[in-house]
């Protein structure tokens, strides 16, 4: 037998084993509605606030790790071979966990209803055993929003709690954790349901390929970070799901000399070092991008396939020049990144192909790198703007320039009339970056709508380009979040 | 700690406590509404309204796919209502469901009743409505060109003739901007539940802020005697005035439900519905004209307010009045026109909102300082101290003498501890050489008017048990939104008994023990309830101490309750024991308590009074950084000095203090709600409507509270209510961008509008440089 028609996960210890899961449940409502567990807290059902985080535990690569996850965009399917731990479970016979005990002792609590997410955050960061930063704290509680303490007290908790290794139930249970879930590593297909609707979270690769060919009609589901809100909040129905997340060979991250190279399920949390060893631009786009949560969940692969115009790493990708490659049955088929976005909401992927890996070449050593995101939050919020600019040089002249931009059109695009008017263009003459500049009015007619006006995002994408230029001709003190100090 | 210079040692209040719910919050069981369990049989409603469509009558109405979707058990319609078909809070006109019209886009046209809250959701959808759509006014100026009906009629304060003043003033200024709105984004989204009990009565649990309306307003609408509902809350998931009014049409759509299938029906909103559904902070057009001298000193403003309240009155005259009462800030006008007008927009109807339409009011006098401060070259500074309450005058617009300023030392205080003086000179320096990054400073005062406008509001009732062990229950007319209410409170009580808080046991607020109650709202909750609470509690200490006296033969004098026991000459008892020992004398151990603010009168008729019985105050100073490619903003530095009187619980006055900033901050920089030009909000969710996250907050953040003798008045401990002021300390930030793009032209005033988004940043950038 290579098929398994049952969820399984481990909870507090023991295995659950569910055989009957509606392919759209998420795992919010299975925890409030059949668990009857009611720490979790539904904030507004679309992965955003971070009311509802829950942690789960995986071995990955050897190594038992808890990341914070949004339970209301998370299906249950994807619990399959994991350990679920929520806010139900933390205190021990009425003792608080470190975490939850920092939380008091700050006033880190008012009105309460976010608490829950925070704690489950701050377990999870409580988990990685260092001592971290007040940066590297608010960029992991991003994706948590409270509406009354104005944060100070919450920060405070995770520097009083987060001193060193973890010494907590968990901790100390690590080794049976770990024994458990390898244990649940069965290798099997999951298949759960009927022909006519389904989940399925296949384990090998030549499964969820032939899978997805014989379903043209199934959604295929990564993260669910976006699927997840058209079930919460367009109420679509989805019979047929197809979870990509249990094919292991789908995960890999490589980084080789001249490329990276990514699963198509790959997490953004997966794929943040390797990535970032590109550019420290891409660090900070990555950094920005979602929340612990969405990048714990969401991948590279889903922001590719689902092809929204707003996605953030797409227009990097361009920029850097990667490959996409498509995978149907047993065929595969490659092609330059940019051209998989044929117009709003149509990519070049026909029912049943699975977008399956990207190759994104390194920087050469004349080859400039810059990246900018512009939001009205810096922190976990949608772009209005995305622009990857990448720049070939010869000494302080331009040979060669790659623009992308999100935002600014109906899909990721480059912009041709800009990246010809940067030929030739000199660094160390302002006057003759103007046409370039100018340019991108003419490749680029964006809409206006609630994130920003089509003249703003023509002006800042301007302004994003000066600035590339400023910072290679070798300006500083050229953004508001100076995190080019560390790397200059 | 306590308090500094305390003349009254006190064992309890003025001491820090955690929230008393604090445990229970971090291990996710303090239950919200949502994680009740669910009474037997419970039923789930579901509110529908049109996709499309924002004004304009009902052309049909077809809801038999909704009828006939799966778990559907019934549908409501504006028929269904027995009783009065209207949740507004003062004026009606606020229908429960929609009748033949419809006057704002996603007005509820009918509920959906079912099993599940999901078949309910999916239900609601399948509604096929057809709106005769009429062109909705959406904005001020819609609102103007249509010449709708005001939701009120317009209000002015006048002294003297500003334009006379104005005319003849050395300098001048006269321009317009604008203030948006704010959405509350309380973490609990709307929620009721509803249980019918027997003889037709119903008891809903409600998360709001005003119980005893929730009651009247189901009342009403079943046409059954108040008597007969009762409203419960325990404790709502965030509130911050949009709970106050907006929770009772979601409270009477589940006691409906409740009374037309006899069984519990909860009501619970998905976030994009709350936030369509519900009102918001208003937002205003500001056109004013202002006259000053050489140095700063205004001589007149003229200053018309121009209110989006939406398609009702809800409560935007009391609005719109506060925005009048605050316009002045801290700053005296010797000759003054305040003026609003409350125009009606064909959206969702605006609502109270932390402040009440005071930030708004006060964020005009803040650019007002500003702008004169360019004109005349000053630090604006300078501006502000020049203009304070007690250099020329003490009287304000409306006819209320200052009596308890305290901003000049506040804002001496926080310069100094912020070394304003130095850090303006190096951000000036800063500037000079940074071609696209530029900094800005302000420091900015807080004055805010305590006490419900509406005189009668200002009254508050408490009901206290002491049970035969000496444990004691607590109930009182507030509620609790996490502002720590129940706590403070639970202090006051167990001071006068001298016990431990942890032996006042806090209950939920209720309509059956505590009736006619206030909203919980302009800050006013420790302020009313505590006195209430205390009342209470001394009537009970005052027969227990006539009982010890008469039992042992002690002097009354000589009786003291302290350290959970009661000394009664040389006698000691645990209190417990003299509960007890009360009782089988037969000595009444429960007690109600009243209180009823002092001083205050109002004659609006004539703008004339004294409606506030005191002002709190507060300052902050906030650094900026703005990008002046992209309209980027950070911010770097906030320093705070924020007057609690003698804080009943500084831990919690702080919070109050930090979480009104950001509030504050968020609503004047990356909070922006966008309608469409059909009347449709188009940020209706987390996603799109952005408060602020923890990195928005400055690492440099320094909040100390204000040490004082405390409240010059006669309050629960000389404290100082803390709900609302601080949540215009954050005004401070918007006048730090302000500053930093006037860095770019000396002597002229940027054209900044609030939310100062980096598109509206980048647009006063960009106007600096035409």
């Amino acid at each position: 037998m290579t098929t398994r028609a049952s969820i399984r996960f481990l909870r507090n210890g023991q295995i659950v084993e569910l055989t009957h899961v509606p392919p759209m449940r998420t795992v919010l409502d299975y925890l409030r509605l059949e668990e009857g567990s009611r720490g979790a807290k539904e904030g507004c059902n679309e992965g955003d606030c971070g009311a509802c985080t829950v942690a789960l535990g995986s071995l990955k690569n050897g190594k038992l790790v808890y990341e914070p996850v949004n339970a209301c965009i998370l299906l249950v399917g994807q619990l399959d071979g994991k350990e679920l731990v929520t806010v139900d479970d933390l205190a021990d016979a009425g003792t608080l966990h470190p975490v939850q005990q920092a939380l008091v002792d700050t006033h880190g609590s008012q009105c309460g209803f976010c608490t829950p997410g925070f704690v489950m955050s701050l377990f999870t960061l409580y988990q990685q055993g260092g001592a971290p930063t007040r940066d590297e704290i608010t960029t992991h509680i991003a994706g948590n929003l409270c509406r009354c303490t104005g944060y100070r007290p919450i920060i405070e908790a995770a520097q009083a709690c987060c001193t060193g290794k973890a010494a907590d139930r968990w901790a100390k249970g690590a080794k049976e954790a770990m024994r458990q879930l390898a244990g649940l590593e069965d290798g099997k297909d999951v298949f759960v349901g009927s022909a006519e609707g389904f989940i399925a979270r296949p384990a090998q690769a030549a499964t969820l390929a032939r899978l997805a060919a014989g379903n043209p009609d199934a959604t295929i589901v990564s993260g669910a970070t976006d699927v997840g809100l058209w079930i919460t909040k367009q109420m679509r129905v989805l019979p047929k799901i197809i979870l990509t997340g249990g094919v292991k060979d789908l995960h890999a991250v490589e980084s080789g000399n001249d490329r990276v190279t990514l699963g198509a399920a790959a997490t953004y949390a997966e794929a943040t070092a390797a990535l970032s060893s590109i550019d420290a631009d891409v660090a900070e786009v990555l950094r920005r991008l979602g929340s612990a949560q969405v990048r714990a969940s969401g991948t590279v692969g889903g922001n590719i396939a689902n092809g929204s115009p707003i996605g953030d790493t797409p227009p990097m990708l361009i920029a850097l020049g990667a490959t996409l490659t498509l995978r149907h049955g047993d065929s595969e088929r490659s092609m330059a990144l940019e051209d998989f976005f044929i117009a709003y909401g149509r990519q070049d992927r026909k029912p049943g192909e699975l977008v399956w890996r990207i190759d994104v070449p390194k920087l050469k050593a004349n080859e400039a790198f810059r990246a900018y995101k512009i939001s009205k939050r810096f922190d976990q919020d949608i772009s209005a703007v995305m622009a990857g600019f990448k720049f070939t040089l010869d000494g302080r002249t331009i040979l060669s320039a790659r623009i992308a931009f999100g935002g600014m059109a109906a899909t990721p695009k480059r912009g041709a009339l800009t990246e010809a008017a940067l030929q030739g263009v000199f660094l160390d003459q302002s006057a003759t970056w103007d046409a370039a500049i100018a340019a991108l009015a003419n490749d680029f007619q964006p809409i206006s709508d609630m994130r920003a006006s089509a003249a703003y995002r023509i002006e800042v994408a301007q302004g994003l380009l000066r600035k590339a230029l400023m910072e290679l001709a070798g300006a500083a003190g050229t953004r508001v979040l100076a995190h080019r100090k560390a790397v200059a | 700690m306590a308090v500094a210079r305390r003349s009254i040692v006190t064992k309890t209040v003025g001491h820090t406590m955690a929230h008393d719910s604090a445990a229970l919050h971090v291990q996710g069981s303090a239950a919200y509404i949502d994680d009740m369990r669910e009474p037997e049989g419970l039923l789930h409603v579901y509110p529908g309204f049109a996709k499309d469509g924002a004004l304009g009558n009902i052309k049909a109405l077809d809801l038999s796919a909704v009828q006939s979707a799966p778990g559907v058990i019934a549908v409501l319609t504006a028929r269904d209502v027995p009783g009065l078909n209207d949740c507004a809070p003062v004026f009606g006109g606020d229908p429960i469901l929609a009748d033949g019209r419809i006057m704002f886009h996603g007005q509820v046209i009918f509920a959906v009743i079912a099993g599940t809250r999901e078949a309910a959701r999916r239900a609601a959808r399948l509604a096929k409505i057809e709106i005769a759509a009429e062109t909705p006014a959406v904005t001020v100026e819609d609102a103007l060109a249509a010449k709708t009906n005001d939701v009120g009629e317009p209000y002015q304060f006048l002294r003297r003739d500003p334009s006379k003043a104005i005319a003849a003033a050395k300098h001048s200024i006269s321009e317009s901007f604008r203030i948006g709105g704010q959405e509350h984004f309380y973490l609990e989204g709307q929620v009721s539940l509803a249980v019918p009990e027997e003889h037709g009565a119903v008891t809903v649990h409600c998360s709001t802020q005003h119980p005893s309306e929730v009651q009247h307003l189901v009342a009403h609408m079943l046409h059954i005697p108040a008597a007969l509902v009762t409203v419960e809350c325990r404790r709502m998931g965030g509130a911050f005035g949009g709970k106050e009014s907006q929770a009772a049409q979601w409270a009477c759509l589940s006691a409906l439900a409740a009374r037309l299938t006899g069984r519990p029906a909860k009501c619970r909103l998905d976030r994009d519905e709350d936030m369509m559904l519900t009102g918001k902070r208003h937002d205003f057009r500001v056109d004013y004209r202002a006259g000053f001298d050489a140095k700063g000193r205004v001589t007149a403003v003229d200053v018309d307010f121009l209110a989006r309240c939406g398609y009702s009155a809800d409560l935007s005259n009391a609005i719109c009045d506060r925005t009048m009462f605050h316009a002045d800030n801290a700053y005296f006008f010797p000759a003054a026109r305040i003026a609003t007008r409350r125009l009606r927009t064909d959206t969702v109807s605006n609502t109270a909102f932390r402040g009440f339409g005071g930030p708004q009011g006060m964020l005009f006098a803040e650019r007002l300082m500003e702008a004169i401060a360019i004109r005349t070259g000053q630090d604006p500074l300078d501006v502000r101290k020049a203009n304070l309450y007690g250099v020329k005058g003490s009287v304000t617009p409306y006819g209320m003498r200052v009596e308890d300023n305290i901003a000049p030392g506040i804002i001496a205080q926080l310069e100094k501890s912020s070394s304003y003086r130095a850090r303006r000179k190096a951000i000036a320096a800063f500037n000079a050489k940074s071609p696209v990054l530029k900094k800005g400073l302000s420091l900015t005062p807080v004055k805010f008017g305590i006490s419900f406008t509406l005189t009668h509001l200002n009254q508050a009732g408490a009901l206290v048990h002491v049970y035969t062990d000496g444990s004691v229950h607590l109930n009182h007319g507030g509620t609790e939104m996490g502002q720590g209410l129940y706590t403070k409170v639970a202090q006051v009580v167990a001071e006068e008994f001298g016990i431990a808080a942890s032996n006042v046991r806090i209950t939920a607020t209720t309509t059956g023990k505590v009736p006619n109650t206030s909203a919980t709202a302009a800050s006013s909750g420790a302020d009313l309830n505590g006195m209430a609470a205390k009342a209470a509690a001394s009537t009970i200490k005052n027969r227990l101490i006539d009982f010890a006296a008469k039992q042992w033969k002690a002097p009354k004098s000589r009786i003291r309750f302290e350290d959970g026991r009661v000394l009664i000459g040389n006698r000691a008892m645990p209190f417990g024991e003299l509960a007890r020992q009360a009782h089988v004398a037969r000595i009444s151990l429960s007690s109600t308590g009243y209180y009823a603010t002092p001083k205050i009168s109002w004659d609006r008729s004539k703008a004339k009074g004294r409606p506030f019985f005191y002002f709190a105050y507060g300052a902050a100073c906030s650094e900026v950084t703005i990008d002046t490619l992209t309209g980027e903003m950070a911010v770097e530095r906030v320093d705070i000095l924020h007057d609690a009187g003698r804080s009943l619980n500084p831990g919690l006055d702080i919070g109050q203090v930090e979480g009104g900033f950001v509030q504050g901050m968020g609503w004047l920089t990356t909070e922006e709600l966008v309608f469409d030009a059909q009347g449709r909000l188009r940020t209706h969710a987390p996603s799109t409507y952005k408060i602020p996250c923890a990195s928005d907050v400055p690492a440099d953040f320094r909040v100390k509270l204000f040490e004082s003798k405390g409240n010059k008045e006669d309050t629960i401990y000389r404290s100082k209510a803390v709900g609302e002021p601080p949540l215009m300390l954050g005004i401070s930030v918007w006048t730090a961008i302000f500053d930093a793009v006037a860095s770019l032209k000396p002597g002229v005033i940027p054209q900044l509008d609030a939310p100062a988004t980096p598109e509206a940043i980048l647009r006063a950038v960009k106007g600096m440089r035409t």
